[in-house]
């Protein structure tokens, strides 16, 4: 199938190329198509391939030794990933999955290398790219080192309660990461790990607080 | 207390990423922007709120204390 030209000009690495130029590269560019669930590459395998998010929600994620999923990050249409282990040479860092049913474009690592060489601009696209994924990078990295995330959710968790009904308040997951300067998908993974130490129960639209001593112990307040 | 996640249309584009990752099937494209479909119940996985480019979509939690503590 025919790689439209207009779908590759919406992604980074192409940005500000002519038609001219995007004839040629669009030769090496294939499409992908996956259903819901299904899984596009696991960590740890021979990176080959640079995926681009055409159609469709896709998710990047870490499984751990005992089988807890972490998402790392979503990538919507216009995205790519799977970038840094096929530059560098060397395995999947991650595993990826197909929130929807999805449409990828995708690039063979052999024939990026061509790319690049023949066109410069890619390469600075590139640079771009990458100089932005480096600095989420180092956000996560002030989460996970300096935050401590779990804790700052907890301590949201007990101002934001309430006991009667009228009092209340309702919070998105994104408001919580807006209010301690955090992604949301770092509130996600701590809302399952403060479920796991059994400070809080989430039912539905409802964040129950079922051991408030644990809770106040995590969010470091007496 | 919301049933459904809470839409605002003035910021949804259409683009349906949240209809595709929806697992209820609650969710529904009309005249390019997201609806509710009545009758289906949402499970609140948020899932569509996670993938929204504009925040056009929202799942609030509640947040309460259990009756049995101090």
């Amino acid at each position: 199938m025919a790689i439209q030209l207009a779908s590759l000009k919406s992604i980074p690495y192409f940005s500000g190329l002519s038609d001219a130029t995007l004839a040629p590269i669009a030769k090496y560019v294939f499409e992908k198509r996956a259903e819901r669930g299904e899984i596009l590459f696991f960590e740890e395998e021979p990176a080959d391939v640079l995926y681009f998010v055409v159609t469709g929600v896709v998710k990047v994620f870490k499984t751990s030794a005992d089988g807890k999923e972490q998402i790392f990050s979503i990538i919507r249409p216009g995205d790519s990933f799977n970038d840094v282990p096929v530059i560098s040479g060397g395995k999947n860092l991650t595993s990826a999955g197909a929130m929807s049913a999805v449409t990828l474009n995708g690039i063979k690592k052999k024939d990026l290398e061509v790319i690049i060489k023949e066109y410069p601009q890619v390469a600075l696209n590139i640079i771009n790219v990458l100089s932005r994924r480096v600095k989420e990078l180092m956000m996560l990295v002030e989460d996970f080192s300096f935050r401590r995330v779990s804790s700052r959710v907890a301590k949201i968790l007990l101002e934001y309660t309430g006991k009667e009904s009228s009092e209340r308040p309702r919070l998105t997951q994104q408001e919580i990461a807006s209010m301690i300067g955090t992604a949301r998908e770092m509130v996600g993974r701590s809302l399952k790990s403060l479920e796991e130490d059994g400070a809080i129960r989430i039912e539905r639209n409802r964040i129950i607080i079922a051991d408030q001593h644990i809770l106040r112990e995590m969010a470091g307040v007496s | 207390m919301p049933e459904n996640p809470i839409i605002d249309e003035a910021k949804c584009d259409g683009c349906g990423l949240c209809v595709s990752v929806c697992t209820c099937g609650g969710l529904e494209i009309k005249n390019h922007v997201v609806t509710s479909i009545n009758g289906v119940k949402c499970g609140w996985c948020a899932m569509c709120e996670l993938v929204c480019p504009s925040g056009a979509i929202s799942c609030p939690f509640e947040i309460i204390i259990e009756d049995n503590q101090d």
